[in-house]
C-alpha cells in the first residue's frame, strides 16, 4: 500500500470523502476514482458502468469496482446525466489500477447544477481528510 | 522429529478430455435396438453435440488421476472453520445406494414409497429431538436453501398477521448467505455489532428492534465459536415486538444433546446434514438443509409434508398457508438416507458425545496454538477457535501464505479470513473424528510454520510447492474469464 | 462409538491442556438454563449389520427394490448408469472435498467442473453455464429473478402452463415475497404452448417455455423468441430431460437468453427425486447476472494451466445482501457424474441412446393406440407423450404394479384437472420391445 505522500492527486481535480476524482474544467464533467482509492482495492478485475443517458443525484452509487475478492461500489459527486462511458474497461479493468486519471477514467457526466461542483475538496482539503 | 503428514509422490499429468478424444471411440456399449428406428423431423434434429470420443478406460484413468489431485477428509485433516469436515462414513453410501432407495422414482405414489416415507417421516422426528422444535422439513436442498425457507416461513407468518415488516437484524458474525436470504424476501439487512466479548450484547437489539423489523438471524454458536450466552434475552426482545428468531444451525455440532435451539426461544432454523450429521461435502454439495419450526411456523412449511397414519405415511399437500414448494420433487432424499443411517449409528449419547469431544479438540487446539498465533478471543470456545496473522504481520506473512505452506505439510488450511470482524481470521475447526494424534500433527506444523514465518519466510511466500499446482492467477483468471474450454 | 477416537487417556491429556475439569466443564460458558434436561431420546445405537438389515427393511417397503420396468418420467427418468460411473464418482477425494477454495489441492473438482461446464456448452448451445444448481425447478426461479431483476417496469414473468408443474409451483415461491408475479401461458389442442395467447400478454420481463414440455411435446422455440423479441424481454428455456438434445436442436440454437435444466438423466440415480442436477446457462451477456459458482481456467506462479472459482464478487460471501442469490453449496458431485457421463457416451453415444430413446417411445406409443389408447396430440415428441386411457385403467395400473412390477404412466389429473384420463407415459433405451409388448398387453 502506498504511504500518503507517495499518491499521485493531480492539483487540477477535485476530490470526494469517498476517493472519487473529478475533472471540473469543461462543460461536462470527467469522474474516475482516485490512485488512493485504486491502490486500496488492488488488482481490480471488473468496473461495473452506468449506461448513456442515465441521469443520478449526488451521492448515488453509479457503478462498482471489483478486485477478486471485493465489490466497492462508486458514487457520484454530482447530479446530472451520464454523457459518456469508459468502454475500454469492458475488457482492459486494469486501466483503473494503471492510469486511474487518464485511461482509467469511469464516466462523463453533464452537471445538473454547476454549484454542487464548489462543494467538491481540492487536494489538500482532500489529502487533510485522509491524514484524520 | 518432522512428523508432517505430506510428501511428495508421483502426481500424473492429464489433459483435457477432448484432448484425449479419438474420433470414433464410445465409453459405452449400447444394446442393439429392438424396435424400429423412427427418424424424427429433420427439421427439429440438431448436429450431434460435439462431445469428447473416448473408451471406457480413457475416462476411468482421466478421473481417477484428476482425484489424486484432490485434498479429501479420507486424505488427511481439514479443519476448515464453520464447514464441519468430519468423517464421513462409509456405510452410508451402501445404504443409500440400495436399490429400493437410489432406484426409487419420485412420482411411485405414497402406496408404493412406504419406505422412503418413513425413513423421511422418522428422520424428521429425529431432527425435532435433536433440535427441540415441533416441525422439521427435510426439503430444503441445501443450507442456504434452507436458510431462504425460514425466511420465507418469517416472511409469510407476517403477511398472514396483516402486516409486513421491512428489516431484519444480522450481526456482523453472521455468514454471508444470511443477509442474501433475506433480501430473497425483500428485508432490508439492519448490521449489528458484536460486543467485546465476541457475543451478541441485549441492548445493541433492543436498540435497533422495532415493529417494524421481522426479526434477527442469529448463528449460535458464532462464527466466532463462542455460544451466545445472550440468546434469551435476545429473543424476549425480538418477541416482545413480534419479531421472530432465525437460528443458522450451521454450527450445531457443538451442542448436540447440550442445547436444544428450540428451547432456547429460537422459533426456526436450518441445519446443515452435510457438516453435523456426516453426509460427504462432494466438493460442493449435494448438500441438504432441513429445517426446524416451532409450533406457531409449523402451517406455513414448505410442500408436501409427510404424514404419518397409523403405520401407513402420506405426502399431504392441503397446507394453505405453506410457503409453496421448494425443490421439484421432495428435496435431497439420497442425502437424507446418509443422515439416518449416521444417527441410527450414533445413536441419542454418541451424538452428544460426538459434540463434546469435539468442543474438547478446540479448545485443544486453541490451548496449543494460543502464543504461536494470535487470539482474539482468548476464552473457552466451542467447537471451533479464531486466531488472526497479528504476530505474523511483524514478519510480513499473512494468513493466506501460512494458510499455503500448510498444504505443503500435508493439511488442508483453516478457513481463512472469515469471519470478517477479525482480521486475517485463520478459524479452526478440527471435529471430533480427529485424533489426538491428527491434531498433535497439526498443531506441530502450525508451530513449524510459525518458526518458517519468522527464520525462513520466503518458504512461506512461495508456498506450495509440493502440489499439483503452485499459487494461481485469480486476477487474470476473473479479468478474462475463460469458462469452458 | 467406531467414528469417535478419542481413548479415556486422550481426554485427560487434552483436558488438562484444555484447561478444563471435564468434557462437561467444557461448556460452562452456556448458562445453565439454556442447556437442554432431556437428552436425546433416539433409538439406541446400531452396529454396521444390525443397521444394513434396519436398513434393507425399509428399503424393501419400495417397491423400487424390485427390478422394476418404469413406464413413467414426468421430471425424472430411468436411464442406464454404466458402471464405472458410481466406481469412479464414489473416489473419497471427489466424494470428501469440500467446495475447492484451495485451488493448490482441489485440481480434480476443478478440472472436472471446468470440462463440465464446457460438455454442458456445447450440449446446450449456450455461451457460459455455472458450475450446477440444486435442480431445474430452482434453476428456472434463479432465471426467472434474473429476468425480473433486469427490467425496471414490469414485474411479471410469462411462464408456459406446459412448464413442470412443480417448477411453476418453485418459481412461485422464490419470487413471491418481493411482489413479482407469474402470469401461466395456456395450453393449445395439440399439447404445446399456446403462442397467439403469449402475444397478447403485456408487460412482462420475460418468457420461459419448457421444451420437451411437461407433455413431452417439442415446442417451436424459434417462435417463442421471434415473439420474445418483439417484446423486447428475456427468452427462457427449461427440460428436464438433457438427453433429449442428444438428438434435438439445442436452446442456444433458438436464441435462448437463459436456459435452466435438470441434468439427472446424465448418470445420476433417481433417488426419489433428489439429489438432481441443476443446470444453469446463459449467453456471455449473462455472465455476471447468473448465480452460483463458475471455474475458471488460468496459470500458476510457473506459467502451468490450472484452474480456480472465479468470479465469485458475485457470490453472497462477497456481495452479502447486494448478492442476486444465496446459493453456496450447489450439486457439484452430480455435476462430477454428469461430466464422467457425457465423457463416456461421447458424441456418438449421446445421438444413439437418444435416438433410441425417441424409438422406444414411438413404439411404445403406437402399441398403446393398436390397444384401444386415444393419442392425446399429434405434435412430435422426444421420449414422452400423453394418451387417453380406456375405462378401468387405473385399477388395471395398480394391479401391474402390485403383480409385476411394471409402472404404466402416470396420471396427469392431479396436475391438469380437465385431463381426467389422461396418462404421461415415457420409455428410455432401458427398455425393451418385450418390456413395451407385455406391458401393453397387461393394460389392453
Amino acid at each position: 500500500m502506498k504511504e500518503i505522500n507517495d499518491l499521485n492527486l493531480p492539483d487540477n481535480l477535485k476530490y470526494t470523502d469517498d476517493h472519487e476524482w473529478a475533472d471540473t474544467s469543461g462543460d461536462v464533467v470527467t469522474i474516475g476514482i482516485n490512485d488512493y482509492a485504486q491502490d486500496q482495492l488492488g488488482e481490480i478485475v471488473f468496473v461495473e458502468l452506468p449506461e448513456v443517458g442515465d441521469t443520478f443525484s449526488k451521492g448515488d452509487e453509479f457503478g462498482s469496482v471489483e478486485s477478486v475478492k471485493a465489490v466497492s461500489e462508486i458514487y457520484i459527486p454530482i447530479s446530472g446525466e451520464v454523457v459518456g462511458i469508459n468502454e475500454d474497461l469492458e475488457d482492459a479493468p486494469e486501466l483503473v489500477n494503471e492510469s486511474c486519471y487518464e485511461g482509467g477514467w469511469l464516466i462523463k457526466v453533464k452537471p445538473e447544477d454547476t454549484a454542487e461542483l464548489d462543494g467538491l475538496m481540492d487536494k489538500a482539503a482532500y489529502l487533510a481528510m485522509l491524514k484524520g | 522429529m518432522d512428523q508432517r503428514p505430506g510428501t511428495s509422490g508421483l502426481i500424473f499429468n492429464e489433459p483435457q478430455l477432448w484432448d484425449k478424444s479419438r474420433k470414433g471411440r464410445c465409453g459405452i456399449s449400447l444394446p442393439r435396438s429392438d424396435v424400429e428406428r423412427s427418424e424424427m423431423d429433420s427439421s427439429l434434429t440438431g448436429d450431434a453435440p460435439d462431445l469428447p470420443q473416448l473408451c471406457e478406460m480413457d475416462v476411468v484413468r482421466h478421473y481417477t488421476r484428476l482425484s489424486q489431485w484432490n485434498f479429501g477428509v479420507d486424505s488427511g485433516m481439514y479443519p476448515l472453520g464453520s464447514c464441519t469436515m468430519k468423517y464421513n462414513p462409509k456405510t452410508n453410501e451402501v445404504q443409500a445406494a440400495r436399490q429400493g432407495l437410489a432406484g426409487a422414482h419420485p412420482l411411485s405414489g405414497d402406496q408404493f414409497s412406504q419406505g422412503a416415507l418413513k425413513l423421511m417421516y422418522n428422520l424428521e422426528q429425529f431432527l425435532a429431538q435433536i433440535t427441540g422444535f415441533d416441525a422439521v422439513t427435510l426439503q430444503p436442498a441445501a443450507g442456504a436453501h434452507g436458510e431462504l425457507a425460514g425466511m420465507l416461513m418469517i416472511h409469510a407468518y407476517h403477511a398472514k398477521n396483516g402486516r409486513q415488516r421491512s428489516k431484519i437484524i444480522i450481526p456482523d458474525t453472521a455468514h454471508g448467505t444470511n443477509p442474501a436470504s433475506a433480501s430473497l424476501c425483500g428485508y432490508e439487512s439492519v448490521n449489528i455489532k458484536s460486543g467485546p466479548d465476541g457475543i451478541l450484547e441485549p441492548s445493541a437489539v433492543s436498540a435497533v428492534m422495532d415493529e417494524d423489523t421481522a426479526g434477527i438471524m442469529v448463528t449460535n454458536p458464532n462464527t466466532l465459536g463462542l455460544f451466545e450466552s445472550n440468546i434469551k434475552e435476545i429473543a424476549q426482545i425480538v418477541h416482545a415486538k413480534g419479531g421472530l428468531v432465525y437460528g443458522d444451525g450451521a454450527n450445531m455440532n457443538a451442542i448436540m444433546g447440550i442445547v436444544k435451539p428450540g428451547e432456547i426461544g429460537i422459533d426456526v432454523l436450518h441445519l446443515n446434514l452435510h457438516k453435523t450429521f456426516s453426509t460427504p461435502h462432494g466438493g460442493g454439495g449435494p448438500g441438504s438443509g432441513p429445517v426446524g419450526v416451532v409450533k406457531a411456523l409449523e402451517p406455513f412449511l414448505p410442500v408436501p409434508r409427510v404424514e404419518k397414519n397409523l403405520d401407513t405415511y402420506a405426502f399431504v399437500n392441503d397446507c394453505p398457508d405453506s410457503i409453496g414448494r421448494l425443490h421439484t420433487f421432495y428435496g435431497h432424499f439420497g442425502i437424507m438416507i446418509r443422515a439416518y443411517a449416521y444417527i441410527l449409528s450414533m445413536g441419542g449419547k454418541g451424538l452428544t458425545d460426538a459434540s463434546k469431544l469435539a468442543v474438547l479438540n478446540a479448545n485443544y487446539v486453541k490451548e496449543s496454538l494460543k502464543g504461536t498465533l494470535n487470539l482474539p478471543y482468548d476464552k473457552p470456545c466451542m467447537h471451533e477457535c479464531v486466531f488472526n496473522d497479528a504476530i505474523q504481520q511483524q514478519n510480513h506473512i499473512t494468513t493466506m501464505d501460512m494458510a499455503k505452506r500448510l498444504l505443503d505439510y500435508g493439511f488442508h488450511p483453516p478457513t481463512v479470513y472469515f469471519p470478517l470482524v477479525v482480521d486475517g481470521a485463520f478459524m479452526v475447526e478440527p471435529t471430533e473424528t480427529e485424533s489426538k494424534e491428527y491434531i498433535d500433527q497439526f498443531i506441530y506444523a502450525v508451530k513449524a510454520i510459525a518458526k518458517e514465518a519468522r527464520n525462513t519466510p520466503e518458504k512461506l511466500k512461495n508456498a506450495p510447492v509440493m502440489t499439483k499446482v503452485t499459487r494461481l492467477d485469480e486476477v487474470s483468471a476473473a479479468r478474462k474469464p475463460c469458462l469452458r474450454g | 462409538m467406531r467414528f469417535l477416537p478419542h481413548t479415556n487417556q486422550d481426554i485427560e491429556s487434552m483436558l488438562k491442556i484444555a484447561g478444563a475439569s471435564s468434557l462437561d466443564s467444557l461448556f460452562d460458558s452456556i448458562p445453565k438454563d439454556l442447556k437442554t434436561k432431556d437428552g436425546l431420546d433416539l433409538p439406541e445405537p446400531l452396529s454396521e449389520w444390525e443397521l444394513d438389515s434396519h436398513m434393507e427393511a425399509l428399503a424393501s417397503l419400495n417397491i423400487a427394490c424390485k427390478n422394476y420396468k418404469c413406464f413413467i418420467g414426468a421430471g425424472s427418468y430411468d436411464h442406464y448408469i454404466p458402471a464405472h460411473i458410481p466406481y469412479l464418482i464414489s473416489r473419497s477425494e471427489f466424494m470428501t472435498a469440500y467446495t475447492p477454495y484451495q485451488p493448490e489441492v482441489s485440481q480434480g473438482t476443478l478440472q472436472g467442473i471446468y470440462e463440465f461446464q464446457t460438455m454442458i456448452t456445447e450440449l446446450l448451445g449456450m455461451d457460459i453455464t455455472t458450475a450446477s444448481h440444486y435442480d431445474c425447478g430452482t434453476a428456472l426461479a434463479e432465471a426467472s429473478l434474473i429476468a425480473l431483476r433486469k427490467n425496471r417496469k414490469a414485474n411479471k414473468i410469462a411462464v408456459s402452463a406446459l412448464v413442470h408443474p412443480s417448477h411453476r409451483q418453485i418459481i412461485n415461491t422464490y419470487i413471491r415475497p418481493t411482489g413479482y408475479e407469474i402470469i401461466e401461458i395456456p395450453y393449445t389442442a395439440d399439447g404445446v404452448t399456446d403462442l397467439t395467447a403469449l402475444e397478447k400478454i403485456d408487460d412482462i420481463a420475460g418468457v420461459a417455455i419448457q421444451s420437451p414440455n411437461f407433455f413431452g411435446n417439442i415446442e417451436d422455440l424459434s417462435a417463442f423468441r421471434t415473439a420474445a423479441d418483439a417484446k423486447k424481454i428475456m427468452f427462457i428455456v427449461s427440460f428436464t430431460e438433457a438427453l433429449a438434445y442428444g438428438l434435438l436442436k439445442n436452446p442456444g440454437s433458438f436464441g435462448a437468453d437463459l436456459v435452466a435444466g435438470e441434468g439427472q438423466s446424465l448418470g445420476i440415480s433417481k433417488s426419489f427425486g433428489g439429489p438432481g442436477l441443476g443446470l444453469l446457462a446463459g449467453n456471455k451477456k449473462q455472465m455476471r447476472n447468473l448465480p452460483g459458482r463458475y471455474v475458471g481456467k488460468t496459470k500458476d506462479t510457473n506459467g502451468k494451466d490450472g484452474y480456480v472459482l472465479t468470479l465469485a464478487t458475485r457470490e453472497q460471501h462477497i456481495r452479502r445482501e447486494k448478492a442476486s442469490s444465496n446459493i453456496c453449496s450447489n450439486n457439484g458431485l452430480n455435476a462430477m457424474t454428469a461430466a464422467m457421463y457425457l465423457a463416456t457416451v461421447g458424441k456418438i453415444g449421446i445421438r444413439e441412446i437418444a435416438q433410441q430413446n425417441h424409438d422406444k417411445a414411438v413404439y411404445l406409443k403406437t402399441s398403446l393406440e393398436q390397444a384401444g389408447f386415444k393419442p392425446a396430440f399429434k405434435t412430435p415428441f422426444f421420449n414422452e407423450f400423453v394418451v387417453k386411457v380406456p375405462d378401468g385403467f387405473d385399477q388395471k395400473r395398480t394391479a401391474l404394479i402390485e403383480d409385476k412390477c411394471i409402472f404404466a404412466g402416470t396420471d396427469l389429473e392431479p396436475f391438469y384437472p380437465e385431463l381426467k384420463q389422461h396418462y404421461l407415459f415415457c420409455a428410455t433405451e432401458k427398455v425393451s420391445k418385450d418390456d413395451i409388448d407385455q406391458m401393453v398387453k397387461e393394460v389392453q
